[in-house]
């Protein structure tokens, strides 16, 4: 019983949940069980039970006096850099180790609204700095899937790895994340799962602890691609407390999700062709390719030929906005606070913000403020500004022609935890290769599972449309998840 | 050109000004907290402001409109397209651990301010720009044993930066300039101007030359809350500069705090330890786009603004620059002297209100507003000397007593006995008197010492308590001592 309410979609659960043929609490009391044999993993940082099964209880009322919402009684895990008012959140940060929010996020709340029931606060790499989950705080998320016949765990993927983790271990159906470079779609990849990130603007990052607030995207995790649409349907839309937030309606991805691709031009743009790429993705994304023409839709080769510069200006602009967003970190009115005595105040924010922040948020708060110097500025801000805007232009001329662009997620599958790549920055920072330049042009894009290697690994396929075009994304990644029809799931599951 | 004597002969001031306008608003500029005025410490503060986690800024639209009308005051470019950006420093009273203005791309451009100088000259003080930023909160180091404490009901309030151009070239320019804007700012409404509140302040470059060199370092004097405090600070710089030049020193660009108490400055920060403030634009706002509409709307709504009362004073009511620029200059003042001059000879009424309220009103240390002697009571005053009841002199009796108690004119006219004798009769045998008492200074005026008439005006004067009018006692007296 616990495993078949684990292993629904969300679709089926509300049909079951609606039927009665289980409760709420049945539902949330499995998940919370599951949660608890994988605790292993470290998927979550705190879980919040005993306010799940609350919530279900009062999910069971309504779905019993037919006022149940769309997500009522569905759960899900909510990364932890989402602030939820009266639950500690901390950002996989030492910094925030025993922060309590007295306010919720706008998309939390949407999704509460909604009926959704949080579960847990997932892990991630801290401040969402990192691509394998290895940064935080709480120590990493270890993949549910590993390789066949290979005990050796291996990572999730950074930075919403907790999240994509909870989702393939059926610990929650759905999950928030967030995604500035690409830590949605790469710990989806890694993990097996769906990773949307909506165009920038879609989500209000009101609540949502910024990192560089000009890239930062809250979206969601699930299973599959019409799960992935019914929740994202609800925590997307304008908020005024959010001034990048678009002020437009948002699309009908539920119906999206039932056109066929048929008559439209996807694109493949050649530079993603790299020679870093392991040949086993590079099967997988042609066949998606070769399935997307059987459907009737024209494949066409285009350019980006900015690509390769894409990571290099993300790692400046990144950095910077987070030296700035994250000053705010700095003893005087909440969080960790140095205990050494006797300090001066400049003394104070130091010891504050060595002792709070980890290697790798502290490299990127010094790379961020290195480059926004006085006498830098032009030469790494200004100039990373100029290849944003070239990385811009790329996708604007390709999508002249095309309707979607189908990459890959990752150069390869997750890899593992001893890795040596996993001490080394810039390896680490080329995970993102793929999934950096939608983010600096602020596009919707979505990884969905690809299918697996011949180690029994999942890997993702990347689509990607033109701004505020969500409706077009889901459509081709719903025909193309209905092709591929995915049915693997990780190890012991 | 005001220049200043030194040891090795005159020295030029140049001087620029930053002026921080708070914007009359009742929330902050990227909150919804209220702005009061004294509220209880950190009564007034927002998540935004205390910058919480994952709290993102809203732009307040009333104070972008307050800006563009100040910008349209004084005649100032506004630009359709500005930008906000992040100022980076760490400090206690400063949450986000950076301050929100505008750097590379300001709400309002260049514009300029006319002011008219107490000698009767006039000079133009270019504006360089005006931006929106916000105010950080303020540190308490002296409420406690051991702690500082933060107060943040001022942190994000939204204050305008006016910056001039160094076309300033003394201290008593620096404080005409800052009472013409500041005048300009109430007009407008945009800022009540109230330096002691700290609703504006001031921060002064100065700097010394030769004339005709080169502009020298400048040393910028901080925390300026009073216009007699700018005076002060501008000439204790200025001397303090000549100073260290004559003797054959040089100036290093400072950062100067200005202490109220002994009238000196101190340094607070050099060049070297200067701020790296890593401006770039904050990515949680878009920019601020203007429509060309907008700022015709907000420009149809301005009041008449001082340059052009003080031009419609002089062509239409006769008064002269320095009076009609004086009376246009304060929003209340203009006000009170439209009312009395729409009753009373504006001429008259110009004289009254620049020579003896305004005397009356600084020696008591109040505003117009607050005297008790209203337009009203100005016209009655000046009524009964346009039809003879008061001399000039009376005149100035009642206007004594009415200041203190507020009375009407002709009330303390009537109470004190006040009134002006014409009655010729009555003139004429005080006259007579007069000069029975003195038959010696009436040989000698017969004999030509034409001079001792003020001796007999003054006489008769002296006798009738001044009460008699003093036409008709000049008539007299010729006409009785030819």
């Amino acid at each position: 019983m616990t495993s078949h309410l684990t292993n629904l979609t969300i679709i089926q659960a509300k049909e079951g949940l609606r039927a009665r043929e289980f409760s709420a609490v049945e539902l949330i009391q499995a998940h919370l069980k599951a949660m608890e044999t994988h605790r292993g993993l470290n998927a979550f940082i705190t879980e919040t039970a005993e306010h799940a099964l609350e919530q279900a209880g009062k999910s069971d009322i309504k779905i019993g006096n037919n006022t149940a919402d769309v997500l009522e009684g569905i759960p899900m895990a909510i990364k932890d850099n989402f602030c939820t008012k009266g639950i500690k959140t901390t950002n996989a940060s030492k910094m925030l180790e025993n922060f309590v929010p007295t306010y919720e996020s706008t998309v939390t709340s949407k999704l509460f609204e909604a009926g959704a029931i949080m579960v847990g606060k997932s892990n991630l790499d801290e401040f969402a700095m990192g691509s394998s989950n290895y940064t935080s705080y709480f120590g990493g998320v270890v993949n549910p899937w590993k390789e066949k016949d290979n005990a050796k765990e291996l990572v999730a993927g950074g930075s919403s790895g907790g999240s994509a983790a909870a989702v393939a271990g059926r610990m929650a159906m759905a999950a928030t994340g967030s995604d500035t470079g690409g830590s949605i779609r790469l710990p989806a990849a890694f993990c097996g799962v769906v990773g949307f990130k909506p165009s920038y603007g879609r989500c209000s990052r009101y609540g949502v602890m910024a990192f560089a607030s000009s890239l930062d995207q809250p979206g969601i995790f699930a299973r599959t691609v019409p799960d992935t649409a019914l929740v994202s349907q609800i925590a997307m839309g304008h908020d005024p407390k959010d001034s990048t937030s678009a002020n437009m309606s948002v699309p009908d991805l539920m119906g999206a999700i039932h056109k066929s691709v048929k008559g439209l031009k996807i694109g493949i743009p050649k530079e993603y062709r790299s020679e870093h790429l392991d040949p086993e993705i590079t099967k997988l994304w042609q066949q998606a390719e070769d399935i997307l023409k059987a459907e009737g839709a024209e494949i066409i080769e285009v350019s980006l030929p900015n690509t390769k510069y894409g990571v290099a200006a993300y790692y400046v602009i990144a950095p910077a906005e987070a030296s700035s967003n994250l000053a705010r970190y700095d003893g005087v009115r909440y969080g960790f606070r140095s205990s050494v005595k006797d300090m001066t105040l400049d003394e104070m924010y130091e010891s504050t913000r060595s002792e709070g922040f980890g290697d790798e948020v502290r490299r990127r708060l010094m790379i961020g403020t290195y480059v926004l110097s006085s006498g830098f500025y032009d030469a790494y801000f200004t100039k990373a500004q100029k290849v944003r805007r070239l990385i811009v232009n790329d996708f604007n001329n390709a999508f002249v022609t095309v309707d979607a662009l189908l990459t890959p997620v990752t150069p390869t599958p997750a890899f593992s935890l001893d890795s040596p790549s996993i001490k080394d920055p810039i390896a680490m920072y080329l995970n993102d290769i793929f999934t950096i330049p939608a983010s600096m042009a602020g596009l919707p894009c979505i990884s969905i599972p690809g299918g697996l290697t011949s180690k029994k690994l999942p890997i993702g396929l990347q689509l990607i449309t033109n701004r505020f075009e969500e409706d077009k994304l889901f459509r081709v990644a719903s025909e193309l998840e209905r092709c591929i029809n995915f049915n693997a799931v990780p190890g012991g599951f | 050109m005001d220049l200043v004597d030194g040891k090795t002969g005159k020295w030029e001031v140049v001087i620029g000004l930053e002026i921080h306008a708070q914007v009359s608003s009742k929330s902050k500029l990227f909150s919804g907290a209220a702005t009061n005025f004294g509220a209880e410490p950190n009564s007034q503060v927002s998540l935004i402001d205390a910058a919480m986690p994952g709290m993102l800024p809203v732009l307040n639209e009333y104070c972008v409109e307050q800006a563009v009308r100040t910008g349209l005051g004084i005649n100032a470019q506004i630009n359709l397209t500005s930008v906000f950006d992040r100022k980076n420093y760490f400090y206690a009273d400063l949450p986000q651990g950076y301050q929100i203005s505008q750097f590379y791309y300001p709400i309002v451009g260049t514009g300029v301010i006319e002011v008219d100088l107490p000698d009767g000259r006039a000079t133009k003080v270019g504006i360089t720009r005006i931006h929106l930023e916000q105010d950080a909160g303020k540190s308490m180091h002296d409420q406690h044993p051991s702690l500082s404490l933060i107060d943040l009901n001022r942190c994000g309030i939204a204050l305008m930066e006016i910056v001039t151009e160094p076309d300033i070239r003394s201290s008593i320019e620096a404080g005409e300039f800052l009472k013409k804007l500041r005048g300009i700012l109430r007009y407008l409404g945009s800022c009540d101007g109230d330096m002691e509140k700290g609703s504006m302040r001031c921060d002064a470059n100065v700097s010394v030359r030769k004339p005709g060199e080169p502009l020298g370092s400048r040393c910028e004097v901080k925390n300026l809350n009073s216009i007699r405090n700018v005076i002060r600070a501008i000439d204790y710089e200025t001397q303090r500069q000549i100073k260290i030049l004559e003797d054959g020193g040089k100036i290093d660009q400072e950062t100067k705090l200005f202490n109220a108490a002994t009238g000196t400055t101190r340094t607070i920060r050099t060049k070297e330890n200067a701020n790296d403030y890593r401006y770039f634009p904050d990515p949680d706002l878009l920019p601020l786009k203007l429509k060309p509409e907008y700022v015709e709307k907000i420009k149809a709504t301005l009041p008449e603004l001082p340059d052009s009362k003080k031009k419609r004073y002089v062509e239409q009511l006769g008064l002269t620059p320095y009076d009609a620029s004086v009376l246009s200059a304060d929003k209340d003042v203009a006000v009170f002297f439209e009312q009395v001059a729409q009753k009373a000879d504006p001429k008259l009424s110009a004289n009254w209100i620049t020579a003896e309220l305004f005397a009356k009103l600084n020696k008591a240390g109040l505003e117009i507003y607050q005297s008790k002697v209203t337009p009203d009571k100005m016209i009655g005053l000046i009524r009964l000397m346009e039809n003879n009841t008061l001399s000039g002199k009376l005149a100035k009796q009642v206007f004594e007593i009415m200041f203190e108690t507020g009375e009407d004119a002709d009330v303390i006219v009537e109470r004190e006995g006040l009134k002006q004798v014409t009655d010729l009769s009555a003139i004429e045998a005080v006259i007579d008197q007069v000069i029975k008492d003195n038959p010696s200074h009436v040989t000698e005026y017969r004999s030509g010492k034409d001079k001792l008439f003020g001796f007999f005006v003054g006489q008769v004067m002296k006798i009738s308590g001044g009460k008699l009018n003093p036409q008709a006692v000049n008539d007299i007296l010729k006409k009785k001592l030819s």
